[in-house]
């Protein structure tokens, strides 16, 4: 199975707060891996560390074999690495479908072409789509900021698709989201996982629906690395049960 | 969200976003633009200059509102930049025999290159000390145009700066050259309309809202940050092009610091982010400061009165009241604070 993330002994210290330490792990081609650990216990600041949110004291990250270490955000995702973030972020201001074209529009042509072109970067229609697929479409045109917590989390999620990127890193796309709308998202998640072959990690607390969502599931306890395998594998472990799923 | 009114149907409601009432916008730069042309004929040369004045300093203030109103980058220079506008136009004219139109352009792109230099410091320094880093920046521009007599004339600044002649056509009376200024300004301001309606602009906005997000959506922060910065002093040094055979003689006072900060109460008073802001906002700084006039010595304390009361009232400013207005009026949900219906997802 081909790999497209490949994390070597990363490591993130704050002073003397060791938050990640030596952590590895492999993003299989057209995998849903799972991250679930604790809180506080580094999930998120390996997420950064990885996308170049903040740059890791040691080890490496490579993307298909290239060493992708320290890249600023907005390098890895011109590479087709795309994210959400734990807390939303939507633009508030922007319309739902402006909302989404801002998502895609600098993988369109250049600087200047996006001055003199079309205003919407010729993404209206992916928008639109990406909109019919997550069920906005009465809200296309609302303010952003005025949709419900759970809608905000949707568009927040479509967002990091817009590019049309192989590999998405969620982090929480279930926290505060009510049931309904969480088993929809986790069947749009598989679905687009299906068809656009996209690879995904994602960090969540929501046991079930990790679960039920990862094809392996690497858990983390106090920066390092506990267990990986599949869901079952992962639940029979008594070292995961004894730190985190016990509790 | 409960006490959210109604959003019937399942029609999609009209998105109140600043790139969906940019069609207003455009009507409106084009009728303003066509009545301004014939407004002053009866004004006499004070009124007609006063009018002029106004549209020179919504200029400098489109280029702030777009750098501190859309980007979110708090400049305290953009007088500064007026003055390297108006000081090069003023040398180039004079002493270099240049015509207008080069001597504009170059002073347009002369701001530009000090603003994209100026700006590198915002990519490191966030917030109020970008805001140090163009105070420091406006007390030096002030000092050389007071200090470098060779070249500024000190205090005593740069006279008999000539009017523009425009295919031969020499626009030297007030009522002429004020219809010059109404279409360089409808120029420019059609050309941020054109900016802010593209993807620039939604970046640029993305940029005010929340770097850390459109870094991972793969916009380049430096970039936008610079251009943000440079296309909005530019536009400081296109007014100072013009300001500068406006008066025909020009001093450091109106570049000082001081003036900068009136520009960015403009900015605020105006309507931040609104792209009709600026007209107003340097309504209320340029023209009503002439009407108070008649109060004597009142009329700083009149003026400052009103402005504050103003933004009590309305901290968006004029144009944000109007919209507020216009959403009552329309008794639709819409406006700042869009209520949308809970969805039944």
């Amino acid at each position: 199975m081909k790999t497209v993330l490949q994390v070597e002994g990363l490591a993130k210290h704050f002073g003397g707060i060791r938050a990640v330490e030596d952590v590895s792990f492999e993003v299989h081609e057209g995998e849903i891996l799972g991250i679930i650990g604790p809180n506080g216990c580094g999930k998120s600041t390996l997420f950064n560390c990885i996308l170049g949110q903040l740059t890791p004291t040691s080890g490496r990250v490579r993307l298909d074999g290239q060493d992708v270490t320290g890249l600023t955000p907005e390098e890895m995702n011109k590479r087709g690495v795309s994210r959400t973030f734990q807390l939303l972020q939507v633009f508030p201001e922007l319309s739902v479908r402006e909302n989404l074209i801002l998502a895609g529009q600098e993988h369109r042509g250049t600087m200047l072409s996006r001055l003199f072109g079309p205003r919407d970067a010729g993404l209206t229609a992916e928008a639109d789509r990406m909109i019919g697929f997550f069920r906005l479409g009465h809200l296309a045109d609302a303010r952003a900021g005025g949709l419900s917590y759970g809608q905000q989390k949707l568009l927040d999620a479509a967002m990091a698709f817009m590019a049309g990127p192989r590999l998405v890193l969620l982090d929480e796309p279930a926290g505060g989201v009510n049931l309904t709308m969480l088993g929809d998202l986790k069947e749009r998640l598989k679905v687009m996982n299906a068809e656009a072959g996209s690879t995904f990690v994602v960090i969540e607390h929501n046991m079930d629906f990790v679960m039920s969502l990862c094809t392996r599931v690497v858990v983390m306890a106090e920066g390092k690395v506990l267990a990986v395998g599949t869901p079952d594998e992962v639940r029979a472990n008594p070292a995961v049960i004894e730190a985190y799923l016990g509790h | 969200m409960s006490d959210i009114p109604s959003f019937t149907g399942n029609v999609p409601s009209p998105a109140r976003s600043f790139w969906r009432r940019t069609d207003g916008v455009l009507i409106t730069l084009l009728v303003a633009a066509v009545l301004l042309w014939f407004v002053p004929a009866g004004m006499g040369r004070y009124g007609t200059y006063v009018l002029s004045l106004w549209l020179v300093t919504a200029i400098a203030v489109m280029g702030l509102n777009l750098t501190l109103g859309l980007a979110g980058l708090k400049s305290l220079a953009q007088a500064a930049f007026m003055g390297i506008g108006a000081y090069a136009t003023a040398l180039l004219t004079t002493k270099g025999g240049m015509g207008w139109l080069p001597a504009f352009a170059i002073s347009g792109l002369l701001t530009f290159a000090v603003g994209l230099v100026l700006g590198f410091p915002a990519l490191r320094v966030k917030a109020h000390y970008l805001a140090f880093v163009t105070l420091a920046f406006s007390t030096l521009i002030w000092l050389v145009l007071r200090n470098e007599q060779w070249l500024t004339g000190g205090v005593f600044g740069l006279s008999n700066i000539p009017r523009p002649t425009l295919f031969g056509m020499k626009l030297d009376g007030h009522l002429a050259f004020h219809r010059f200024v109404v279409v360089v300004t409808l120029i420019l301001a059609l050309a941020l309309w054109w900016l802010i309606r593209s993807p620039w602009g939604r970046a640029f906005l993305a940029l005010r809202e929340n770097p850390v997000r459109a870094a991972s959506l793969g916009i380049n922060i430096r970039n936008y940050t610079l251009l943000a910065f440079a296309i909005g002093s530019a536009y400081a040094g296109f007014a100072g092009a013009l300001y500068a055979p406006l008066v025909e003689f020009i001093d450091p006072s109106p570049f000082a610091l001081s003036a900068s900060f009136f520009l960015l109460l403009m900015v605020v008073a105006g309507g931040s982010g609104y792209q009709l802001g600026p007209f107003i906002g340097a309504l209320l700084g340029v023209v009503l400061p002439e009407y108070l006039r008649v109060t004597g010595g009142l009329y700083l304390i009149l003026f400052a009165a009103i402005v504050v009361a103003l933004l009590i009232a309305c901290p968006q400013g004029i144009m944000g009241l109007l919209e507020r207005g216009w959403t009552a009026i329309r008794r639709r949900p819409a406006g700042r604070n869009l209520p949308v219906k809970e969805s039944a997802l």
